[in-house]
C-alpha cells in the first residue's frame, strides 16, 4: 500500500468514528472533554457551532453517533454521547453573550417556508451576515414537529422556546399563521433566494376496509399534533398503534397519558425489522406498552357505527441462508378488540403549492430534485432542506441540510459559483505535556455506560408534560466522560524516526500495530497481529522505515488512543496529536469570499 | 516506563490456545524499563512462547538475577513462580529449586553483565552441569542498570556512548557454551521475533541446559553510532545460519522444505524442532563443526543466529544424579526423612 496521506483530512476524521457519522460533524470528543472540566457553557457553544440545538438535541437526537461509537466495537454499548450533550445544555452557565448576532443588513433578502429546525438553521447561519430574513410559518407556534409531533415529555416546550429563541432574537422575521398556498405569489415578492423548509407533512393512509366508518381512526402524525395544540385531549381505554417506527412509539406512549390503560403496538414484521430506536423501544416497553409482531392489518371491525377492534391476518416468515426474511405466508386471522386505532405507518412529502409550471422538477415519489452538496433544486435561487428535500429524516439531517443550504444560499446572492465550495480542513496539535503526560485523560475506564434516571412510573402519567428522563446526575456524568476514548486525539508516526524496537506493538493493549513488508491492503490485513475484518476501518501505513524498509501499519479499528505506543517510544516515532476538522459555515464563506475578491483570485 | 497501567481491553478477536487463554493472559507488570528497550522486546517473546507452549502459568518458574534484564521476569506471566536472586548467582538458585520440584518449567533470564562478569563462575557451571532449564541473556553489552559501562561481551572497538572504545577481548556466551558441551545453544535478535519465539520455545521444551544468547540493544547507553550492540548495526551485520520450526507433539511437520535444508529433531516430549539450514553445509549437530563456523564468521564481523547446536541425548543433572522426579512438597513426610533410628546409625558411621 502506499503511505497514507494524513494531510487528507478526510482521514483523521473518519477515525473520530461519532463525528464522522454524524451528519452536522458535532466535535463529540472536544465537547465531552469540556464537560469532565466543568466547563459546561464551553461545552454548549461548542455543540451549538455545528448542531444549533445542543438542548433538543441532547434528549431527543437520532444520534447515528452513537452505533458508530468505537467503545461499541471496544466492548459493548457506546458512550452516551447524546446524554451528555443535554447535561451541557442543562448545566451551562449564560452563554447569550456568546452567541452569533444578526449582522446589519446586507440588503438581501430571503424567505424561509416553515419554521422548522431546517429553515431555523439557515436563519441562524444567514442572519449574522447580515441577510434579511423572513420565516413563514402556516401553525401559530414555531419548531415544526418539534412541536407538533415529538411529545412533550420527551422534550420539553421551554427548550424548544430557548433554542428556537436565540435564532429569532438574532432579528429574524417570523411571520406565524402564514401559510404559503402559492410558491408563484411568493417569488412574485422579490426575495433574492427562497428555502423550503416545510417538511414531509402527510401521514401515510391504510385504505383498508372500514378505513373511513369511524371517527376514532387516526393517521399518527396529525393526532400528535391535535394532542400539542390541546385540540385532543382524550382517547379510549384500547388502544392500537398500527406500524413499528419511532412515531408508533409517540403515539402509545402519548395515548397512556390520555387515559388508555391496554395499548398494543402491531407489527407486520418481526422485532429485527423495526425501524423505532432501540431506546425508543425500550421506553415503550418500560411502559408497559405491548408490541405484537407478524400481524398484519387486514380490516376494521365496525359495529352499529362503532369501532370496535381490528382484523389482522397471521404471518410466518421464512429465514433463507443469508438471513433475509421471505414475503410470509398467512397462517391464520385474529381479531383485536379495541376502541381507537392509530396508524403510524410513515411519512409522504407533499407540495399542494408548489405550482408546477415554475422549473422545479419533481420525482415520482413527488419529493423536488435537488443536488445534495448544494441543496438547490432544478430552479437556481430555490432550496430545500430537511423532511423536504428527500423524505423524513430526522433533526440532524434537517440541520445538516441547513447549514448546507445556508452556504449556497450566500454563495447564490453573492453571485459566487455553489460548488467551488471551501474544503474541510485539518488541523494537528500534539498534546504531550510532559514525559508521561498527555493534555487528556488518556487511561482506559472499563465503567459501563451509565443508565439515565427516569421519573417514577406511576409519577409520569399524572400529566402529558412530565419530562421522563431526568438527565444525567453529576456523578452519572463524571463516569460516562470517562468513557470516551478521545478518538481525535490521532496517533501520528513519524516514519524517519523508526528504529523498529516494537514497544509500540508490545504495549499497545489492542494489538492494533504491527511492522511487516508491504503488501496491497487485503494482504496486510490477514498479516496484521491480528487480522484486519473490518474493513470499514482503514489502515494507517507508514513509508518504509529506515533500517529494513518494512512499514508499521495500524489497524484503526480497536485503538483506544490511550498514548501508550508515543509512551513507548524511545524516539517519538509516535505522537499524540489533536486533530481538528474544520468544518467551512456560511460565515467562512463569507470571510474567506472577501479575502478571494481582495486577491482577485 | 508508563504512569499508567497496560489497560485490561483486549483485542476481541486475540486468538486463544489450548487452555482458553489469550497471550494478555500471560502478560506481567508493565515494564519500568527505558521505552524502547530490547529487553522488553524479548519479554514479548517470551510471553508468546510460552503461550503457545500452552504451559500453565502455575507450572513456570521465572529466575534471574541482577540488571534491567534480571527485572523483566516481573514483565511476563504475572500468576508464575518467581526468585529474583542476587547479581549472578540464578544458576545455583535455578539449581536447588529444579532439585526441590523437577515438574516445574524452569526460565532464567540474565544479562550481559549477570552471566560473563559476576556470574561467570556460576554461569559455567550450570552449563557443564546441563542444568534442566532455559538461559536466556539478553546481551546487551553493557550493564545498562548501572548506567552503562562496559560489560564482557563488549566486542574490540565498539564505541561508549562517552569516553574510549573497548580493547579487551569479548567472551562470547555461545562459544563458551559450546565449549562447555551445552546441549541447546541458540543465538537471536530481540528485533526478529520470527525467529526467536521458536527459538524459545525449543529451549522451553528441550531437556537439559537451553541457552538462548538474544542481542538485545539497551537504547539508552548502547545505541549510538559506532555501538557493535545497536539495532542498526545488529540489523546490518546479522546473519540466518538454521533457523528452528518448532512443531507440537503428534502435530505433523506442515511447512513445505526446501531439498537437503530441512532437518527434524525430535524433543524427549515428542514435539519436534525442524532446523531449516540457510548454510546446507552447516551441521548442527556437530560440536566441532559449529564451533569453526562461529570462529570463522565472528572473524568476518557477522553476527550469525540461529539454533547453532543441538543434542538431545545427553542426561540432565538431576537425572544424572537419581533425584526424585516427585517435586518435595508432594512426597509424604517419612519419604523426606529416613527417621531418628536410621540417622542414628548414619550417623554412627562417622564416629
Ligand atoms: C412523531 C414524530 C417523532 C419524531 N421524533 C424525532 C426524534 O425524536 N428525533 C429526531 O431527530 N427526529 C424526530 N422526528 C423527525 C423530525 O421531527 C423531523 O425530521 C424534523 O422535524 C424535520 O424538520 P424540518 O425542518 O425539515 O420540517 P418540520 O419539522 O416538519 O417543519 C416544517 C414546518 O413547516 C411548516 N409548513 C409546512 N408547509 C408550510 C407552508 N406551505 N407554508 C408555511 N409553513 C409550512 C410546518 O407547519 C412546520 O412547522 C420525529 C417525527 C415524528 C413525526
Ligand atoms: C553484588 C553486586 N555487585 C554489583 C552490583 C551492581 N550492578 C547492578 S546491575 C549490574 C550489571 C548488570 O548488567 P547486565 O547483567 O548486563 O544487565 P543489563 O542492565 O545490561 O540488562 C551491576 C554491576 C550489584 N547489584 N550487586
Ligand atoms: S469513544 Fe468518544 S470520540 Fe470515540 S466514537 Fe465514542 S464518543 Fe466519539
Ligand atoms: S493509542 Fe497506540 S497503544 Fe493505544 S490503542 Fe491506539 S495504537 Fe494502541
Ligand atoms: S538502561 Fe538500557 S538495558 Fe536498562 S532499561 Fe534502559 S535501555 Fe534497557
Ligand atoms: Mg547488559
Amino acid at each position: 500500500m502506499k503511505p497514507t496521506d494524513t494531510s487528507n483530512p478526510g482521514y483523521f476524521h473518519k477515525v473520530v468514528d461519532c463525528q464522522f457519522a454524524c451528519p452536522a460533524h458535532t466535535d463529540v470528543p472536544e465537547y465531552i472533554r469540556l464537560i469532565a472540566q466543568g466547563r459546561f457553557g464551553d461545552a454548549y457553544i461548542e455543540n451549538r457551532k455545528s448542531n444549533v440545538f445542543p438542548g433538543i438535541l441532547g434528549r431527543v437526537c437520532d444520534r447515528p453517533c452513537e452505533p458508530a461509537c468505537r467503545r461499541r466495537r471496544v466492548e459493548e454499548r457506546p458512550v452516551a454521547i447524546c446524554r451528555l450533550k443535554r447535561v451541557a445544555a442543562d448545566h451551562k452557565n449564560d452563554i447569550v453573550d456568546r452567541l452569533p448576532k444578526g449582522g446589519p443588513s446586507n440588503g438581501k433578502k430571503v424567505a424561509l417556508i416553515g419554521a422548522g429546525c431546517a429553515s431555523l438553521t439557515v436563519a441562524n447561519d444567514l442572519r449574522p451576515l447580515g441577510y434579511d430574513v423572513t420565516i413563514f410559518e402556516a401553525h401559530a407556534t414555531m419548531g415544526g414537529l418539534m412541536r407538533s409531533n415529538i411529545p412533550q415529555f420527551r422534550l420539553p416546550p421551554k427548550v424548544l422556546d430557548e433554542e428556537i429563541g436565540y435564532i429569532v432574537d438574532m432579528g429574524v422575521e417570523v411571520k406565524l399563521n402564514h401559510r404559503i398556498d402559492s410558491m408563484r405569489t411568493l417569488l412574485d415578492e422579490g426575495f433574492d433566494a427562497v428555502f423550503v423548509g416545510t417538511g414531509a407533512p402527510r401521514g401515510k393512509n391504510l385504505e383498508i376496509p372500514g378505513r373511513y366508518d369511524s371517527k376514532n381512526i387516526h393517521i399518527g402524525i396529525d393526532w400528535l399534533e391535535s394532542v400539542a395544540f390541546e385540540h385532543q385531549n382524550s382517547i379510549g381505554k384500547r388502544v392500537l398503534i398500527i406500524g413499528v417506527g419511532n412515531t408508533a412509539m409517540d403515539c402509545c406512549r402519548t395515548s397512556l397519558r390520555l387515559g388508555a390503560n391496554d395499548v398494543k403496538v402491531m407489527a407486520r414484521k418481526p422485532r429485527e425489522y423495526f425501524k423505532a430506536s432501540a431506546w425508543e423501544l425500550e421506553d415503550a416497553e418500560e411502559e408497559n406498552v405491548e408490541i405484537l409482531v407478524n400481524h398484519s392489518p387486514k380490516d376494521f371491525v365496525i359495529e352499529k357505527g362503532k369501532l370496535v377492534g381490528m382484523t389482522f391476518e397471521l404471518i410466518e416468515y421464512k429465514t433463507d441462508d443469508k438471513g433475509r426474511i421471505d414475503r410470509g405466508t398467512v397462517t391464520g386471522e385474529k381479531v383485536i378488540p379495541c376502541d381507537d386505532v392509530i396508524l403510524a405507518i410513515g411519512q409522504d412529502n407533499a407540495f399542494p403549492w408548489i405550482e408546477r409550471d415554475l422549473g422545479i422538477e419533481f420525482n415520482e415519489w413527488e419529493c423536488p430534485i435537488v443536488d445534495e452538496t448544494t441543496m438547490m433544486c432544478s430552479r437556481d435561487g430555490i432550496f430545500f432542506g430537511g423532511d423536504s428535500a428527500f423524505g423524513p429524516k430526522n433533526i440532524i439531517w434537517a440541520v445538516a441540510h441547513g447549514h448546507e443550504a445556508a452556504i449556497s444560499m450566500h454563495k447564490y446572492c453573492q453571485g459566487e459559483n455553489l460548488t467551488d465550495r471551501l474544503p474541510f480542513g485539518v488541523n494537528l496539535s500534539s498534546q504531550k505535556m510532559g514525559m508521561h503526560e498527555w493534555s487528556y485523560s488518556n487511561d482506559y475506564d472499563p465503567t459501563a455506560r451509565r443508565l439515565m434516571p427516569h421519573v417514577d412510573l406511576k409519577q409520569r402519567f399524572k400529566k402529558l408534560d412530565i419530562e421522563v428522563e431526568l438527565g444525567f446526575t453529576l456523578e452519572q456524568t463524571l463516569q460516562e466522560v470517562e468513557r470516551c476514548l478521545n478518538c481525535d486525539i490521532q496517533t501520528v508516526f513519524a516514519a524517519e524516526l523508526c528504529i523498529e524496537c516494537d514497544a509500540c506493538l508490545d504495549i499497545c493493549p489492542v494489538s492494533c500495530l504491527t511492522i511487516t513488508e508491504n503488501g496491497d491492503e487485503a494482504d496486510l490485513r490477514a498479516r496484521l497481529a491480528v487480522p484486519a475484518l473490518n474493513l470499514a476501518q482503514d489502515l494507517y501505513v507508514s513509508a518504509g522505515l529506515p533500517q529494513t524498509a518494512r512499514v508499521m501499519v495500524k489497524d484503526e479499528d480497536l485503538c483506544v488512543h490511550c498514548g501508550l505506543c508515543a509512551e513507548r517510544c524511545p524516539t517519538g516515532a509516535w505522537d499524540m496529536q489533536k486533530s481538528h476538522v474544520l468544518i467551512p459555515y456560511a460565515v467562512d464563506e463569507a470571510t474567506c469570499g472577501k479575502r478571494k475578491t481582495a486577491t482577485g483570485s | 516506563m508508563s504512569y499508567i497501567a497496560k489497560p485490561k481491553v483486549a483485542h476481541p478477536n486475540l486468538p486463544r490456545n489450548k487452555l482458553g487463554l489469550t497471550a494478555r493472559d500471560y502478560e506481567g507488570t508493565v515494564s519500568t524499563l527505558c521505552a524502547g528497550c530490547g529487553h522488553d522486546s524479548v519479554t514479548a517473546a517470551i510471553i508468546q512462547a510460552v503461550f503457545q507452549l500452552n504451559i500453565e502459568p502455575h507450572m513456570l518458574a521465572k529466575m534471574s538475577g541482577i540488571g534491567c534484564s534480571s527485572k523483566t521476569p516481573a514483565y511476563f506471566v504475572s500468576s508464575s513462580h518467581g526468585f529474583n536472586s542476587v547479581h549472578g548467582r540464578m544458576p545455583s538458585v535455578t539449581t536447588g529449586a529444579n532439585a526441590a520440584n523437577r515438574s516445574l518449567t524452569y526460565i532464567g533470564v540474565s544479562g550481559d553483565g549477570d552471566s560473563l562478569s559476576i556470574g561467570a563462575g556460576q554461569f559455567v557451571h550450570a552449563i557443564r552441569r546441563n542444568l534442566n532449564m532455559c538461559y536466556i541473556i539478553e546481551n546487551n553489552g553493557v550493564y545498562g542498570l548501572t548506567k552503562g559501562q562496559f560489560s564482557a561481551s563488549a566486542d574490540v572497538g565498539s564505541k561508549p556512548k562517552k569516553g574510549e572504545p573497548n580493547e579487551m577481548e569479548p567472551i562470547d556466551p555461545v562459544s563458551v557454551a559450546l565449549a562447555l558441551g551445552a546441549t541447546y545453544v541458540a543465538r537471536s535478535f530481540s528485533g526478529d521475533r520470527e525467529q526467536l519465539v521458536p527459538l524459545i520455545k525449543g529451549a522451553l521444551t528441550h531437556k537439559g541446559f537451553a541457552l538462548v544468547d538474544v542481542i538485545s540493544p539497551c537504547v539508552t547507553f548502547n545505541d549510538h553510532e559506532g555501538s557493535t550492540k545497536s539495532y542498526k548495526h545488529t540489523r546490518q551485520f546479522y546473519h540466518h545460519v538454521v533457523d528452528a520450526d518448532f512443531v507440537p507433539p503428534a502435530a505433523e511437520i506442515k511447512a513445505a522444505y526446501e531439498e537437503g535444508s530441512a532437518m527434524p529433531v525430535e524433543l524427549h516430549d515428542g514435539s519436534k524442532i525442524v532446523l531449516r539450514k540457510v548454510d546446507k553445509a552447516y551441521d548442527p549437530t556437530s560440536r566441532a563443526a559449529a564451533f569453526s563456523y562461529l570462529r570463522d564468521r565472528v572473524n568476518a564481523g557477522e553476527i550469525i543466529t540461529g539454533l547453532l547446536y543441538i543434542d538431545g541425548l545427553r542426561k540432565e543433572m538431576h537425572e544424572v544424579m537419581g533425584n526424585t522426579t516427585t517435586p518435595l512438597c508432594q512426597l509424604p513426610l517419612d519419604g523426606l526423612h529416613p527417621g531418628a533410628a536410621e540417622l542414628k546409625k548414619i550417623i554412627s558411621r562417622y564416629r
